[in-house]
């Protein structure tokens, strides 16, 4: 295996330019417009974070090597060059200044997938050796260990037990011929184990059998988000084989949108062939259940609260209604923020900034946005649909002496669940 | 070279340099998009790729919200510039005879005090253009020489059209000439530089609208 | 109305007397003079000095050569059907050599030619209409055994000045038009070293001419004339300027045919192909025919018969927008080769990008590290 390589990195920008890319870069006019689409532009001010200007190593080598005119230019000596210095300059640019929200290809004039084509470049990026420490170690341990936080089987299993032991809920593991099989991603099983809660609670509620697996219970996929996707392709490939080796129906993304799309999205392209299972959120399944009346919900929260849209799961994963339908189904004082839905600005923490310490300040400043669109509502508390949001989300409330908290819509629906003996009890 | 020698040859000769290379610019063009392919998307679709794209293509001529509230005067200038130049271009009867002469087709003009005004207008916005782009810090910076050449093969034609039929500075028949000399540079120049875009923008919606569609996503 | 060249009865009066003599009054005179400057965009106050000057000038001699030409000019000038005062003007000049209008033939015309020559030696003025071949030593016209060149060349050398009539004369006309078999030229190509007037058109308003000429008697040079050696009180203005259709033009309103409800409600003939806009004449305020009407005005578009090169540049009847080359042809030719090298360009792209695909390895998690 050869080390990585500036000629490497080219190399793999060069494999990743498609007719799309080409028709992109044919079509900017440097209108500059998706720079005020782009929260690490906005917040900074620094014209460097222009979306488009992220990709230019790419336009270099799609020009250079993809068209007669490059080539020319190159022959006389005005091609520009993708070196050593271009990789350093832009490494910064192409991990810690976006998190693949996916805005800036929403507004772009022409039609431009910027968004889409920064996830390309990371290939290029990390096959140069220029990913990021944090990224570089999270995808290590995804791949080596399981889980990017490094969350082991038993760890899993140890959460199992205590929820067992709390609730009386049971969580089958491995059970074959389960309708559906549940994925988490670490930041659940370490951070907020209320979901499993949830989740098992629905379940049974709904009276669908489920399960988990023992050798693909992790959802997330660093490999998409430093950008190599023969990684991405290993541990998507645990999943798929844990699924079609138990026969579910259907697997259930966890709340973490970057783990949707990877598995959703992204996950047959990198195996090469479409799935024998189907692929839905939570929320989808959520969404579901109660239009079939499977479960229902009683109570409703009467905090003035908010939702915030992940963006992966809503502007890049079309779900948009449901969480407001099972959101309004249990809080009465659920309020929008500016620009919800399909535009809604980015926590800041998504697309591996969050894995990428060296991250952290343009994170905090680029969380300006969220901020400034919390301060217009005053909620008293955040509703989203991401473990990856809400660390975020938490992280910069918190650094700017905000105590607004932040509440996952599985729990929240899950607390307002009728659940047959408890119906009883109020009934009573 | 008489003057009217000048105008036969750029009617003549010289057009057809210029529009030759421009067919065959713009299918080279072509062909160096289209040979990099797609790979076909593998994921289960919620939605139609080709009523995305279909609707994308018409969709993203109007602006997001969110866009429009931070940048009206970028937005609605671009609109001015758009507009313009397709009235100029395609609603000024002589302009018509000649897309007759080529497609065999013909439609209503306007009338031509019409068209001038719009044309001034166009020129306008060309220049409330460039001032965004020298003075945006964003568009500053990502501009390039490039960008700097296509709108001035863009001004010299609304220009010299407009001076031509005004009767400003020069008689109207070096005017004349200039103004199709200048088409002829706006030609041969569009399929090496970012002019691609009147058709290739076409292709990038499509695709992304593609993309979304598949998604089930609005784009 | 004929005219007999060379036998004016007036041979040694004043114009003066040569109007008296046909009935004119004073006040008739002045009259003329003064339409006469302001044709001719003189400032004012410049009629009475015309009149005077008029008046009491001589017969001038005036020797007029034809070449390639086919007497159209001389047919419009001479063209008239009132005796007005411009045709006294022409009438008194002393045409002393026309072959289509003078009376002698053969040698004793061409004796009169030397006579006259000889006589006002570096004072006649001398009118050409036609194009001069110059191709073979100019041989593909000849009077008299004589080339159109070498005719010239000797007329020039004495004369005062001269004057093309005609756009033949004046840039090549149609003897000039590709492929130009005979290598026509036009006079200024020839005489460089003597003042020359162009007073073109095919053929040009016999007005212009006179007045041209009233001008060279009056102050014994020629008018104001523009880069193209025209007299600019004439040409100064295009057709289009002028053209009473000219409010259809701006309105957007025109006729797609000749028997089209456009054609019969007058608007403006720019899609007949109309040339006005690029053409500079006199055609639209002074009209023909005694100021009867002009092609535009008879519901034909202007053929841009003033211009140089006007045979070449297109058809008649294709709008001046309508770039005159065969674009569908261009189109499939610029197409073909497009999609030819295209091609190869796209499988270029292809192999480049399969090839770099082909040889990249399978990333691992060692790959991404720099150092280990
Ligand atoms: S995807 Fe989001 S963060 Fe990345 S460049 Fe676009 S707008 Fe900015
Ligand atoms: S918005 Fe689109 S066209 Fe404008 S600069 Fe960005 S990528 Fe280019
Ligand atoms: S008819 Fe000819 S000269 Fe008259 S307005 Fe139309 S284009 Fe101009």
């Amino acid at each position: 295996m050869s080390k990585p390589s500036i000629e490497k990195g080219v190399n793999f920008i060069k494999g990743q330019i498609d007719a799309p890319v080409a028709s992109f870069f044919s079509s900017c006019i440097h209108c500059g417009l998706c720079a005020e689409a782009c929260l690490f532009y906005t917040e900074t001010g620094d014209p460097k974070q222009t979306p488009i200007n992220k990709v230019e190593p790419m336009r270099r080598v799609w020009e250079q090597e993809f068209t007669v005119l490059g080539k020319l230019k190159s022959m006389v000596g005005l091609g520009k060059p993708v070196d050593e210095k271009v990789f350093s300059e832009w490494e910064t640019l192409v991990y810690d200044g976006c998190s693949l929200c996916g805005r800036c290809s929403l507004v772009c004039p022409v039609g431009n997938d910027i968004s889409g084509m920064i996830r390309k470049i990371r290939e290029g990026f990390s096959a140069a050796g220029h990913a990021p420490e944090g990224l570089i170690s999270a995808t290590q341990r995804a791949v080596e260990i399981g889980s990017p936080m490094g969350v082991k089987l038993p760890a899993v299993k140890a959460q199992i037990r205590h929820l067992q032991a709390d609730t009386g809920l049971s969580v089958p593991l491995d059970q074959q011929g389960a309708e559906y099989m549940v994925l988490l991603s670490s930041m659940e099983i370490m951070n907020f184990p209320e979901y499993l809660e949830a989740i098992a609670r629905i379940m049974k509620q709904a009276g669908k059998s489920w399960t988990i697996s023992s050798t693909a219970f992790e959802a997330t996929n660093s490999g998409i988000q430093i950008g190599v996707s023969d990684l991405a392709k290993v541990i998507v490939e645990r999943v798929v084989d844990a699924a079609e080796a138990l026969g579910v129906k259907t697997v259930i993304s966890p709340e973490c949108g970057h783990a949707y799309t990877a598995i959703r999205w992204d996950g047959p392209n990198l195996i090469g062939r479409p799935y024998k299972f189907e692929v839905k959120h939570i929320l989808e399944v959520l969404d579901e259940l109660t239009v079939a009346g499977l479960i229902q919900t009683e109570g409703m929260e009467t905090a003035k609260l908010t939702y915030h849209d992940p963006c992966q799961i809503a502007r890049k994963g079309g779900i948009v209604e449901a969480p407001r339908r099972l959101l309004n189904q249990v809080a009465s004082n659920f309020i929008e923020m500016s620009e919800p839905g399909v535009m809604n600005w980015c926590c800041s923490g998504g697309g591996g900034v969050s894995a990428n310490e060296r991250a952290d300040e343009i994170k905090l400043t680029a969380f300006r946005r969220k901020k400034s669109q919390l301060d217009e509502l005053k909620v008293e508390t955040l509703v989203t649909a991401c473990a990856n949001c809400r660390l975020t989300l938490e992280e910069g409330l918190e650094a700017n002496g905000m105590d607004i908290p932040v509440v996952g819509l599985t729990e929240m629906v899950a607390e307002h669940l009728v659940e047959d003996g408890t119906q009883k009890e109020s009934a009573s | 070279m008489e003057l009217n020698e000048l105008l036969i040859w750029a009617r003549g000769p010289a057009f057809n340099i210029a529009l030759a290379i421009f067919v065959f610019g713009m299918l080279l063009r072509l062909f160096e998009i289209l040979s990099l392919g797609r790979k076909e998307d593998l994921s289960a679709a919620r939605g139609s790729g080709v009523a995305g794209g279909l609707r994308t293509i018409l969709s993203r001529s109007l602006p997001r919200q969110t866009l429009f509230s931070r940048e009206p005067l970028r937005i609605i200038n671009g609109y001015l510039l758009h507009i313009g130049l397709f009235v100029v271009i395609f609603l000024y009867r002589p302009h018509i005879e000649l897309f007759e002469r080529l497609f065999g087709v013909s439609w209503m003009g306007l009338p031509t005090g019409v068209v001038d005004a719009v044309t001034a207008v166009t020129i306008l916005s060309l220049f409330v253009a460039l001032l965004i782009r020298i003075y945006n810090p964003v568009l500053r910076f990502i501009s390039t020489p490039g960008d700097y050449l296509i709108w001035l093969v863009t001004l010299l034609p609304l220009v010299s059209g407009y001076m031509a039929y005004n009767h400003l500075l020069l008689g109207y028949t070096l005017m004349l000439t200039l103004h199709i000399l200048s088409v002829e540079l706006l030609l041969i120049v569009a399929p090496f530089t970012k002019l691609t875009h009147m058709f290739s923008f076409v292709l990038a919606r499509w695709y992304q609208g593609y993309l979304a569609g598949r998604r089930g996503v609005e784009s | 109305m004929s005219r007999e060249i060379g036998n004016n009865p007036l041979d040694n009066g004043t114009f003066a007397d040569h109007l008296e003599q046909n009935g004119v009054s004073r006040r008739g005179f002045l009259k003329f003079c003064t339409s006469m400057a302001a044709a001719l965009a003189l400032p004012a106050g410049s009629a009475e000095v015309m009149a005077e000057a008029l008046a009491a000038a001589k017969r001038p001699t005036v020797i007029w050569l034809s070449f390639q030409e086919c007497t159209g000019c001389t047919e419009s000038i001479t063209r008239s059907h009132t005796p007005t005062i411009e045709n006294l003007i022409f009438d008194y000049i002393s045409l002393d050599y026309h072959h289509t209008l003078q009376v002698a033939a053969g040698l004793q015309a061409e004796e009169a030619r030397d006579q006259a020559m000889k006589a006002a030696y570096g004072k006649y003025l001398l009118i050409v209409d036609g194009a001069i071949p110059i191709k073979d030593g100019g041989i593909y016209s000849t009077i008299a055994g004589r080339t159109n060149l070498s005719m010239l060349e000797e007329a020039a050398a004495g004369a005062a000045a001269l004057i093309s009539v005609g756009t033949c004369a004046a840039y090549g006309g149609l003897p000039m038009a590709h492929p130009n078999p005979t290598g026509a030229v036009p006079v200024t190509d020839i005489v460089k070293d003597k003042p020359v007037m162009n007073i073109p058109g095919c053929p040009p308003i016999g007005l212009v001419m006179t007045s041209a000429i009233a001008h060279f008697l009056t102050f014994g040079r020629l008018p104001e004339m523009d880069q193209l050696g025209r007299p600019k009180a004439f040409y100064g203005d295009s057709i289009h300027d002028r053209c009473y259709r000219r409010p259809f033009y701006d309105r957007g309103l025109f006729a797609k045919a000749f028997d089209d409800e456009g054609a019969r409600k007058g608007w403006c003939l720019y899609e007949l192909g109309c040339k006005g806009p690029t053409t500079h004449n006199a055609c639209a305020t002074m009209k023909w025919n005694d100021g009867t009407s002009f092609p535009i005005e008879s519901g034909h578009p202007c053929l841009g018969c003033s211009e140089p090169n006007f045979w070449d540049a297109g058809g008649f009847y294709e709008a001046l927008s309508v770039p005159q080359s065969r674009m569908g042809e261009t189109i499939l030719k610029a197409g073909a080769v497009g999609v030819g090298v295209g091609a190869v360009a796209a499988a270029l792209n292809q192999r480049n990008k399969a090839a770099t695909v082909a040889a990249q390895e399978t990333m691992t998690v060692d790959a991404l590290k720099k150092e280990s």
